[in-house]
């Protein structure tokens, strides 16, 4: 056993232990098939299916019934038809009833003998309130009404306030959140149960390059599903990336190093994948609903809103919706990134103490 | 011996997992160069034992030194220096054997050209291949090839055969004695007898957490008396005269006599220092007196007989 070597090779800062570790991960990560998939085409395949299901449709059509036959009925119709956004059908007043239960009609216009008019419809039904006002507006104008301010109208559509825009981040950050604490999370479970990182630890490997690799690696992957996700999403539905790249590339690594390190903490002690899994779903579950992924997280009680707003998950959507949405300053991104590195800090820190190497 | 060319000391070692008591006061010493082996039935204490040796369990009571050295204050120099195979360790399966010795080897400061520890263990061949698709056999010589990749002056191998078919074995043996035979040293845990006895230059027999034997192979089964067994059953069909343990003992070369029971036949067994002189011997008693052979059997006395004689109980099937 003579011809020993000695080895100095480093890459840069980089020392040569670091580079096998992370480079060690990456293939690990690649050659797995299902991973590749779940990473790069499911988020995409996500953002087709809302992009057709929340696309802008032109302004939608309100039905309603007037109960008749009779003159009034007649009457009323004739002036609700001259309001094009209306579609108006005269019912018998048993099919009406019918009809509105269904929701086939929104509004049923019930004409009196006395002149008078009656509207039926659910008053917590939005589409309802529209139709009302949209049907009274149209019988007092064809019964004689004059508008007193003359007005004019300017449509707006702009990039940015649709669904799409606001999903897509979101999908980003979801993204970013999943495939950190999966990536993290299942292959260090994974490797204690199998006995892999007591043999390291038996080396004298050093247990912070081991750690860091695996961050060192997320970000090699990071870099394709951003691009490819964002792509996308720019090519196919034109949503705007209006902050700088430096702000977006910063955004993104905070992100996942917060990530990152929730998903280290996560795997500090779990044996068994399936404990792991369940703590990993117990995570990110809340901030699924909670952070708004698919609706904004203003829609939770204010008394909620601390909590909401200090989730990794809310600072990473909110930082990326403020960049890419309204290309907002460092004022607005700053405090979000802040608080993503101090989640970086406590879980690393937490992780570090907790970890169980073999 | 001096402590100065000791490898591992290790002192009243103990160690407990909840009720039960794995390490009950052990004591080793293994001299630089040595091939050390701990043999014992599974459950005696053995990985445990060279766990703690290896630093990667700690010892309820007792000293270790390893290198001359403690785990408490020298752990980094000592990993530097120290090659070790755990018992089921599972390398990850989508890496090359190129790619996981290199991996290894970045550890180390000093060490071993990887495409060399891959010629020395023969996977050139798999040089390329995942890790998933190696035999058993492959995949032990790849974790020994990780042990040694370090260039270790000391190599601790945990069962490193178990499963294993007996050709994959072999290479393993010839590995081994390929690193003995460059002076360094190897404690190794094993329960088969002829693993024992082929490469270790001293045994300690370990059981229930206590060494109940330790010396050379030859040592050990010379002290069963005779490192020769003969097993005789006699036909009792037609058969007149008797034959006792006393006059089986007077036979020239016979160190011990026992009579094993009758259920399967009158067996006999003998321990015996000459062969060549006991069988002829034998056979006239035997004849004088009257007595048919049913059947005659000899074999060279194993650590397996050392073991059985010791405990009353066979090494493996507990």
């Amino acid at each position: 056993m003579s011809n020993s070597e000695t080895a100095t090779r480093r890459f840069g800062i980089f020392s040569d232990s670091l580079v096998q570790l992370s480079s060690v991960r990456f293939k690990e990560f690649i050659r797995e098939p299902e991973a590749l998939f779940w990473t790069f085409a499911f988020p995409i395949i996500l953002a087709i299916g809302l992009g057709i299901a929340f696309r802008n449709r032109p302004a939608e059509v309100v039905h309603i019934g007037v109960v008749g036959p009779s003159a009034e009925a007649t009457r009323v119709a004739n002036a609700a038809r001259s309001d094009s956004g209306l579609a108006v059908e005269v019912l018998s007043a048993d099919s009406a009833r019918v009809a509105l239960r269904t929701g086939r009609v929104a509004l049923l216009v019930l004409p009196q003998a006395d002149g008078q008019v009656q509207y039926q419809f659910d008053e917590t039904r939005p589409d309802a309130r529209n139709a009302r006002l949209l049907a009274n507006d149209a019988i007092q104008r064809g019964f004689g009404r004059g508008d007193p301010v003359r007005i004019s109208e300017t449509h707006v559509r702009e990039r940015g306030s649709r669904y799409i825009d606001f999903v897509v981040p979101g999908l980003l950050g979801m993204n970013i959140m999943g495939s950190s604490i999966w990536g993290l999370g299942y292959t260090i479970v994974d490797a204690r149960r199998k006995k892999l990182l007591k043999r390291l630890v038996a080396t004298p490997m050093s247990r912070v390059e081991f750690l860091v690799s695996y961050l060192i690696s997320r970000i090699a992957l990071l870099v394709g599903e951003v691009v490819v996700l964002l792509g996308f999403a720019a090519l196919f539905f034109g949503v705007p990336l209006r902050g700088s790249v430096v702000q977006l590339t910063l955004i993104i690594l905070v992100s996942t190093f917060a990530f990152g390190g929730l998903g280290l903490l996560i795997a500090s002690r779990a044996r068994t994948i399936e404990g792991a899994s369940g703590l990993m779903n117990v995570t990110m579950m809340p901030m699924w609903v909670l952070s708004g992924v698919f609706f904004s997280s203003e829609n939770f009680p204010r008394a909620f809103q601390p909590l909401i707003q200090a989730l990794p998950l809310t600072a990473t959507n909110n930082a990326l919706r403020a960049s890419m949405l309204r290309g907002a300053g460092w004022s607005v991104v700053g405090p979000e990134i802040a608080l993503l590195g101090a989640w970086t800090v406590a879980t690393l820190w937490l992780a570090l103490r907790f970890f169980r190497w073999r | 011996m001096n402590s100065r060319t000791l490898a591992v000391s290790v002192h009243g070692l103990r160690k407990r997992y909840e009720d039960v008591v794995a390490v009950d006061g052990l004591d080793l010493e293994i001299a630089t160069g040595e091939c050390f082996g701990l043999l014992g039935p599974n459950g005696a204490g053995k990985t445990t034992t060279i766990e703690i040796c290896e630093g990667l369990t700690p010892p309820d009571a007792g000293d270790v030194l390893v290198l001359g050295r403690t785990w408490a204050t020298d752990e980094s120099a000592l990993r530097e220096r120290l090659g070790i195979q755990l018992q089921e360790t599972q390398l990850a399966e989508k890496l090359t054997v190129y790619e996981t010795l290199r991996l290894f080897r970045s550890f180390y400061a000093r060490g071993r050209r990887v495409d060399d520890v891959i010629r020395l263990v023969q996977l050139d061949e798999k040089r390329d291949g995942r890790v998933g698709k190696l035999s058993g056999g492959q995949k032990q010589r790849l974790a020994l090839a990780c042990a040694i990749v370090g260039d270790p002056e000391l190599l601790f191998l945990d069962e490193p055969t178990t499963g294993l078919d007996p050709q994959s074995r072999r290479q393993i043996w010839d590995l081994v004695e390929e690193f003995k035979a460059t002076g360094r040293t190897i404690l190794l845990t094993t329960h088969y007898m002829d693993e024992a006895e082929r490469l270790c230059d001293r045994v300690a027999i370990v059981d229930h957490g206590r060494v109940i034997a330790l010396g050379t192979p030859r040592e050990l089964i010379a002290s069963l008396g005779g490192d020769q067994v003969v097993e005789f059953v006699l036909n009792r069909v037609g058969a007149d005269g008797h034959v006792s343990e006393d006059v089986l003992r007077r036979l020239e070369g016979v160190r011990a006599a026992r009579h094993l029971g009758g259920d399967n036949g009158d067996v006999w067994e003998l321990h015996v220092s000459e062969l060549h002189r006991t069988v002829p011997a034998l056979l006239a008693e035997l004849a004088r007196r009257n007595l048919n052979l049913a059947e005659l059997r000899t074999h060279s006395a194993t650590l397996e007989d050392v073991f059985v004689h010791l405990t009353g109980r066979q090494l493996r099937d507990e």
